[in-house]
């Protein structure tokens, strides 16, 4: 039997963290923020089935970038937790923040096995208050299984700082919801400003979703094509 | 290690049996044939549903008995399903409350997974096989009846079905009730029912069709004016599934209540 070499537990941290890295560099960015009737969700994203984010929960959604095969693994997975939680107790008692725990331990035991790759995703599990409008959680969730709140906006993705860096200057607290869509439209634009080509947002590249507190039991919505071209004709 | 299996299956009643079989209740225990007047279990009485010109109206009883006595004033024994169907159920409640409910979250876990909602007729097979699956209590006497009714979006008409205790799908394009008062509410809407009714007629003709279940049917409930408390009416058109409100519906029976007295 030949002895294995030895990898310091640094170097196997550092390599895994680069090939996650190399994976997110690439990922297309999801903007998540706090609008006066709950939490807003955009993403570029050309495509008409697979989503980034979607439904979790009453009053829980996933914003999700990275490898489609291995977020819509834990998608699916959140939500039978969520429906199994939901019908043993009673459908309040399925938080966010349990849902941020379970995909949490599940992304950094995968993380940490030796035998496996990283998951190259990157989640935002975005919850609101049932009762009022005003309160709202984000987690924003990385491979390793770290995760922290984050407060008003949040973002994922290969530019995710730059986002950040545009809505610290530009967010303001109360948007109504065409304004949100506007802000966060205008973000995706100015990272995307030192395209060869001038870039504009269309109503057929985007996608838009929100969890809504004034809608019913289901708070999330996910916006039509129609719905959008309204919202950003208007706003132009 | 959090195991996440099961990444493909859109069957949630599935799942439960295959994981959790201690959240599914295990009625195996319970020996010999269910007597109604013995136990104190309680059992739902009269639910019905109609097609009119827009969709469907599906309304029920607030009773519930025990043997002779009266069991519950108020539960409810219409549930809405999705955001255009809804089910109606009678028989012991226990059980019937709890195959309403896992419906419910089936279909909507269906529609959350898949990204689209399930058709009409998905939903009514469907529940044929969790009919089915009280199999074994059915035969011991202790039946769930549903009665299923949703607007089907493809052909744009409102639709029922019926089912009996082996999980039998039937589906009724006029008019159908079920529980102890059923056939005497059938009597009624037999008699009053019309095709292309308008949503006025058609809930006074359901309000009828209550108001003779309760007056033939010792174990249906009727408008309990002192009290206040009406049989529930819901309504199902393309645009969703809504409640009728209590006043609408107390107005309703007054109307028939003075209508009776002069007659």
């Amino acid at each position: 039997m030949s002895t294995p070499y030895y990898v310091s537990p640094d170097q196997i941290w550092e390599d895994k963290k680069e090939f996650v890295d190399r994976g997110i560099e690439q990922a297309k960015e999801v903007i998540v923020l706090e609008y006066n009737n709950g939490l807003l969700m955009v993403a570029e994203n050309p495509r008409k089935t697979i989503f980034k984010m979607s439904e979790i929960y009453d009053r829980i959604a996933l914003a999700s970038t990275g490898r489609v095969s291995e977020y819509e693994a834990l998608r699916v997975a959140g939500i039978r937790e969520a429906e199994i939680k939901g019908y043993t107790y009673y459908r309040e008692d399925v938080t966010g923040k349990w849902l941020t725990n379970l995909y949490s331990q599940h992304m950094s035991a995968i993380a940490q096995a030796w035998d496996t790759k990283p998951l190259e995703i990157e989640l935002l599990v975005c919850e609101i208050d049932g009762h009022s409008s005003v309160g709202s959680q984000i987690y924003k969730i990385t491979f390793d299984g770290t995760y922290e709140e984050k407060e008003r906006f949040a973002a994922i993705g290969g530019k995710a700082d730059s986002i950040l860096e545009f809505l610290e200057n530009t967010y303001q607290e109360g948007l109504d919801i065409k304004d949100a869509i506007e802000l966060a439209a205008n973000t995706l634009e100015s990272i995307e400003a030192d395209a060869p080509e001038s870039y504009e947002i269309n109503p057929n590249t985007i996608e838009i979703a929100c969890l809504d507190a004034t809608l019913d039991r289901r708070k999330f919505h996910r916006f039509t094509i129609e719905e959008i071209d309204e919202i950003l004709g208007n706003a132009s | 290690m959090v195991k996440l299996r099961d990444f493909e299956s859109t069957d949630f009643f599935e799942i439960l049996k295959d994981r959790h079989p201690d959240k599914l209740g295990d009625w195996s225990r319970l020996n010999g044939t269910y007597d109604s007047n013995n136990h104190n279990f309680l059992e739902g009485t009269t639910v019905l549903a109609l097609v009119y010109k827009d969709g469907v109206i599906m309304a029920g009883d607030r009773q519930a008995t025990e043997g002779y006595q009266v069991g519950e004033r108020r539960i409810q024994k219409v549930y809405k399903i999705d955001r255009h169907s809804a089910i109606a159920v009678a028989g012991v409640a226990g059980p019937c409350i709890e195959i309403a409910k896992l419906f419910q979250v089936q279909i909507e876990f269906y529609e959350k997974i898949e990204g689209v909602p399930l058709s009409l007729d998905g939903q009514a097979n469907y529940l044929s096989s969790l009919v089915r699956s009280n199999l074994s209590l059915a035969m011991q006497g202790l039946i769930v009846l549903p009665l299923f009714s949703g607007y089907d979006l493809n052909h744009h008409i409102g639709r029922i079905f019926k089912y009996d205790a082996l999980g039998g799908r039937y589906e009724e394009d006029t008019y159908y009730a079920i529980g102890s008062g059923g056939k005497d509410a059938r009597s009624t809407l037999k008699k009053l029912y019309q095709t292309e009714l308008d949503k006025e007629t058609a809930l006074s003709i359901a309000v009828e069709a209550l108001w003779d279940a309760a007056d033939e049917d010792i174990a249906t409930g009727g408008p309990d004016l002192i009290r206040k408390i009406f049989p529930t009416f819901t309504i199902i058109t393309e645009e969703g599934v809504s409640e009728v409100s209590e006043d609408i519906i107390g107005e309703l029976f007054q109307d028939l209540i003075s209508r009776l007295e002069q007659s």
